[in-house]
């Protein structure tokens, strides 16, 4: 088993899409098989995932289920393999995705065979990033996954798709040219694209901040961190529903995942020496995009901004570079997978409904939807960051590992307690609260059973996530404990030689 | 599993009712979370005796499963039983419990009643899950629950503009006091590496000299800490500055206000000072800052409520400056005689505040007093147990003795300490207290005579369709009363007197924590240099006994001058409109300050930041720049007609840009 399964995982969607792909007929009947045959491959792919998970062993940072074949030539290989860093991820990804197929159930009417086809080669493409051990692998999972999801916005997205997809274009091209040029530069460097290698390769000092820069600019628009985010709420308020949950859900966790591979473990001093600089866009993003959340008019775009600043958080952790900080900065992305992808679907009911996303053509929804408002109001809290939901396990164990690295830092990004509350509960009463005036309300239904079957699981994972987070905490605990074990020996270890170069000098002063 | 069951009992309560209201009904859902109530409330007296009076601790706590787990940041959900847990079950509890029974009645119109009770339910759980914390995470997940059972509370009528900016104020304001909660938690990581009581609170003493470095500044380490956990405390108990939200929550239903704004909610910060009484005992300059607030809140708050007109606001002023009571009774460290005002204002408050549910009940939701007048002859009941009340509050006893109404007893032994321990911030705290008892007096009779005496002001229809309230509302007045009137008498000996060392868990006066290994750490902690207890029991100064209750008697008289022998006298006052009136009457004008400081400033940073910083700055220099020149030169090449070529275009770019570092590659040797 341990040979094919995250070969399995990863590629049973694409299997699917083939199928997909092969439906004819009667257009009508066609849909439907295209939505079955989606949804089952997706479910198909979540028990996979979920049997993995059933056998990692949470006790070892070692890869699990490691895959290796040689591919081109000699150095590149198909290498997969998942860790405690990564595991995680790979559950994210499946199980959202039937979740996504289930809520473009009736909103997709246009082509429906291609756009189950773009969900499921997405799936596979984005569930490879999360395995891959092989730099080339990667790059080609992680800029490969931005097709799929250009076309989603263009074909199926709003009004101002082009516009949208343009800037999520441009931005991430620029990023990812310079990735690439970094990781040609660690092959020349290192002789071997093997990231399992690559992670014990000592990079020279100098040569880390290049290629720590080069990365951190891909990363950084993926995440995205202040000022490279303004692609995100374009691209969100464009997506079709579903395309917004797995953007927010998945695609955004990249930028994250690919710090703690890659620029934490191959490059801790340039880390450790940048740490203030990401510091400083992290708080400037909780704080700046929170309070533009304050004023969105849109309900969509004031998600987006709200995601921008709760991804300030997992930065804020991640460089923090200590248990803490780290362990939150994972759980924090884990977290708002689940409740902004949530709220992106509590967004697409009612766009559903009404074909509009604009705040004030709402008021009063919760006479006529009071299951919905529940179910809203407890994402909500969770985007608020309420204990007892998973947003405030996170939040607060990023706060608590910045605290002990930065306390300027871990100031300034708690003021986002005050400022999230006033977002999203602000957003909640002008949507939700008030008398029912509008006669355009009037006809609206409460959530049927297909969306509260969508929602069911994200309630779930939410409350579990905040009640039991140490099960999370368990099974990336030996991951993150070696990463940064081995992140503070190499920057102690270049720390101390240079104290050594210049320490005679210091003396005779 | 006792403990267990008071705590989950509520909880249990609150899904059922929340959960399954729809199809069980309203009938239903009031019995389930009432007799789940009920039970917790016999339950948590027993405890009370058991731990309290009787004195058996336990040793461990009641540990449930795992919370935080990350290194040593570990939480666990547990219960942690001690004196200082069990007053604030019984208190938590048993009016709880009371609030529940009287909105039966109260709330019998609304079509929502299922989910009043849940929400009644669920507040009760939080707020019981932040009594029996046993580390500062679960405190902080009780201390956030009820803050957001408070917000649902608040905002029950969510037709009502007002009802919602209420409920969103509150938990905002709130929040700024989490705020620095939050950090407060922080730091203890950061200097104990634990977030566990038992294990904090132990390494205290080794931190007494230690300094941290926050903000770029040195700071002695304890009182950072203490002080940023009285933030926390100061926006829940709505302290001065942070007080603005408490007048407005009167928006929600009456029961909610007796329950979360008066007698258990806003009292968590009391309980989180005399809990972290551990820390702030080595932390002298943020006792200070405690003592200081508390005076300045108790004399502020007093300043306001001596004119409001809404009757509920009174009370809310009038709850906001007891609070300021507890503070300052913690801050000169006399733990002791803050709780034994928090246990009997509980009473007494939850019964005023009922009996006004019940007047504005039968006057169909009027709530200002210039409408009301003469009412006793209509609800002699309610106006004869809102009497008791405020001879509670305003403090009527026998001077010199431990004789008297509960808020007699409990509030003159804060004001003697203050006099007692002889020290700057004492006496300033001991005036500032002083005074405020005699506006308490005024205000609070003010209030009764406003409501029950003079001639009625209210419109004939109203009147004649005026009665007295249900048995179901009834009962938990009268009970409330007698708490009132006898629980001062009854505990003083427990929480101040005599026992009080056996009772609160102290080894000895004093007694330095190394005597106290052996069994759990004492609920309340003082350290020998200040025994504020001992001082006032020693307290030889005759006039300070007499001084509270020739205060009560002069706000008495005053009340009695103004609204009952020359009622015109306030009226021309009111209506010249002198400064002072209008600052009072406006609250010191807070709401405009802060709207003009934080709310104002921040809606214009959030444009600003949004349509210039990302809109015109950010876009217009990045993608939207490339854009423009990149479609300066393709127009010259080829007219692009549909969205839909740039789109396949934008597609095959990144084909190409594959393609390219494929070749790359291959060139370089890697292929």
């Amino acid at each position: 088993m341990d040979q094919w399964i995250l070969t399995a995982i990863t590629f049973a969607p694409t299997i699917g899409a083939f199928f997909i792909l092969l439906i004819g007929g009667d257009r009508e009947v066609a849909d439907k098989n295209a939505r079955n045959a989606a949804l089952w491959t997706t479910l198909v792919t979540l028990v996979l995932s979920i049997w993995m998970l059933m056998n990692f062993d949470g006790s070892t940072a070692e890869f699990q289920f490691v895959v290796k074949y040689d591919w081109l030539g000699d150095n590149i290989s198909y290498h997969m393999g998942v860790d405690g860093i990564s595991v995680l991820f790979v559950m994210l990804t499946t199980f959202l995705m039937p979740l996504c197929i289930l809520a473009s159930w009736d909103a997709i009417r246009v082509r429906v065979k291609e756009y189950m086809i773009a969900f499921l080669v997405l799936e596979t493409l984005m569930i490879g990033v999360f395995c891959a051990l092989d730099l080339v692998l990667f790059y080609l999972f992680f800029e490969g996954g931005l097709i799929p999801m250009f076309l989603i916005i263009g074909v199926w997205g709003g009004a101002r798709r082009i516009y949208a997809s343009y800037k999520f274009f441009l931005y991430t091209l620029l990023g990812s040219v310079l990735m690439l040029i970094a990781m040609i530069t660690m092959y020349v460097q290192a002789g071997t694209t093997d990231i399992t290698v690559l992670l014990q390769h000592p990079f020279a000092a100098d040569m880390q901040t290049w290629l720590w820069l080069a990365f951190f600019a891909s990363f950084a628009v993926k995440m995205p961190m202040w000022p490279v985010h303004t692609w995100l709420p374009d691209a969100h308020v464009e997506a079709p529903t579903a395309g917004s949950v797995i953007l927010a859900g998945v695609l955004l966790k990249m930028g994250g995942y690919g710090f703690l591979r890659f620029s934490l473990p191959m490059f801790p001093v340039a880390s450790d020496m940048f740490a203030p600089f990401v510091f400083a866009l992290s708080v400037i993003a909780v704080v700046y995009t929170s309070l533009v959340a304050l004023m969105q008019e849109d309900i969509k775009k004031l998600i987006a901004y709200s995601s921008v600043a709760h991804m300030g958080f997992v930065t804020l952790g991640i460089f923090a570079a200590n248990l803490q900080g780290v362990q939150g900065g994972i759980f924090q992305m884990l977290s708002h997978g689940v409740i902004s992808g949530a709220l992106f679907l509590c967004v697409g009911v009612i766009y559903d409904r009404m074909h509009t996303r604009e705040i004030a053509a709402y008021g009063g929804v919760v006479h006529r939807m009071p299951i919905y408002a529940a179910i809203f109001m407890l994402f909500t809290l969770g985007n608020v960051g309420l204990p007892g939901t998973s947003g405030f396990v996170g939040e607060i164990s990023t706060l608590v590992g910045a605290f002990q690295a930065n306390s300027w830092a871990a100031f300034i990004a708690t003021t986002g307690i005050i400022l999230s509350a006033g977002y999203a509960l602000w957003l909640y009463r002008r949507v939700i609260f008030g008398e029912l005036t509008k006669d355009t309300l009037r006809a609206l239904d409460d959530v049927n059973s297909r969306e509260i079957i969508t929602f069911a699981p994200l309630v779930v994972a939410t409350l579990y996530m905040g009640f039991y987070p140490s099960s999370v905490f368990d099974l990336t605990d030996a991951s993150v404990q070696n990463l940064l074990d081995q992140y503070t020996a190499a920057v102690e270890a270049f720390q101390s030689a240079q104290l050594e170069e210049t320490g005679p000098g210091v003396g005779e002063n | 599993m006792m403990y267990q069951l008071i705590v989950l009992l509520p909880a249990i309560g609150a899904l059922m009712a929340g959960l399954f209201g729809p199809w069980i009904g309203h009938r239903s859902s009031e019995i389930v979370t009432i007799s789940l109530m009920i039970l917790s409330a016999i339950l948590s007296m027993a405890a009370f005796f058991q731990v309290a009076i009787l004195g058996h601790v336990e040793e461990e706590a009641i540990v449930f499963f795992r919370w935080f787990d990350i290194g040593t940041f570990e939480a666990e959900w547990a219960i942690r039983v001690d004196t200082l847990t069990t007053i604030m079950l019984v208190v938590v509890t048993s009016v709880s419990t009371l609030v529940h029974i009287y909105s039966v009645g109260y709330m019998s119109h609304d079509p929502h009643r299922s989910r009043f009770f849940a929400y009644l339910s669920l507040f009760t759980f939080a707020m019981l899950m932040l009594v029996t914390a046993d580390n500062f995470m679960q405190l902080f997940f009780g201390w956030e629950g009820v803050g957001l059972a408070s917000y649902l509370l608040i905002g029950f009528w969510y037709k009502k503009p007002s009802a919602n900016a209420a409920a969103i104020k509150a938990f905002i304001v709130n929040r700024v006091g989490d705020f620095g909660f939050a950090l407060g938690i922080m730091a203890i990581f950061l200097v104990f590496q634990s977030v566990s009581f038992d294990e904090v609170f132990r390494q205290v003493p080794e931190k007494a000299d230690h300094t941290i470095l926050f903000l770029g500044q040195e700071f002695h380490t304890l009182t950072l800490i203490s002080v940023l956990l009285f933030v926390g405390a100061m926006g829940k108990s709505a302290q001065f500055l942070l007080h603005t939200w408490l007048p407005d929550a009167m928006e929600g239903p009456t029961p909610v206000s007796a329950l979360i704004h008066a007698a258990t909610m806003v009292t968590a910060g009391v309980f989180l000072v005399c809990r972290c009484s551990h820390i702030f005992e080595y932390a002298p300059d943020a006792l200070l800052m405690v003592t200081f607030v508390g005076a300045i809140t108790a004399f502020f708050a007093a300043t306001v409520g001596l004119v409001q007109n809404d009757i509920k606001r009174v009370i809310a002023y009038s709850t906001c400056s007891q609070l300021g009571y507890m503070f300052a009774a913690a801050g000169i460290g006399a733990y002791d005689a803050a709780m034994f005002h928090l246990f009997t204002h509980a009473f007494f408050k939850a019964l005023l505040f009922l009996c006004a549910g019940s007047v504005i009940h039968a006057l169909h939701d009027e709530q200002d007093m210039r409408n009301m007048g003469g009412l006793l002859k209509y609800l002699p009941y309610t106006g004869a147990l809102m009497i008791i009340g405020t001879l509670a509050i305003t403090g009527v006893g026998i001077p010199h003795t431990h004789i008297g109404f509960a808020g007699f007893v409990s509030k003159d032994a804060i004001i003697e300490t203050a006099y007692a321990v002889h020290t700057d911030i004492g006496m300033f705290a001991f005036w500032m207290l002083l005074i405020a008892a005699g506006m308490t007096s005024f205000y609070s009779w003010r209030l009764i005579f406003m409501t029950f005496f003079g001639k009625s002001r209210a419109p004939k229809e109203v009147l004649d369709k005026a009665h007295e309230a249900p048995m179901s509302m009834m009962i938990p007045l009268i009970l409330l009363a007698v708490g009132a009137v006898f629980a001062g008498m009854i505990f003083y000996g427990y929480f101040y007197g005599d026992h009080h060392a056996a009772f609160w868990g102290l080894a000895a006066h004093g007694a330095d924590p190394s005597v106290q290994e052996s069994a759990k750490l004492s609920s309340i902690f003082l350290l020998s240099e200040h025994p504020a207890v001992e001082k006032a029991h020693h307290l030889e100064v005759d006039w300070v006994f007499y001084a509270p209750f020739v205060m009560m008697l002069i706000g008495l008289a005053w009340a009695y001058w103004w609204y009952i022998l020359s009622p015109e006298i306030p009226r021309k006052l009111a209506s010249t409109g002198g400064v002072l009136y209008s600052f009072l009457y406006n609250k010191w004008y807070f709401d405009e300050i802060y709207d003009f400081l934080f709310v104002k400033p921040a809606q214009w940073l959030g444009r600003f930041l949004w349509k210039r910083g990302d809109g015109w700055f950010i876009d217009g220099f990045g993608p939207e720049g490339v854009a423009s020149a990149v479609l300066q030169t393709t127009k010259r090449v080829v007219r692009l007609q549909t969205g839909y070529v740039y789109h396949y275009a934008f597609a095959m770019l990144i084909g190409i840009a594959l393609l390219i570092s494929f070749y790359y590659a291959r060139s370089m040797g890697v292929l």
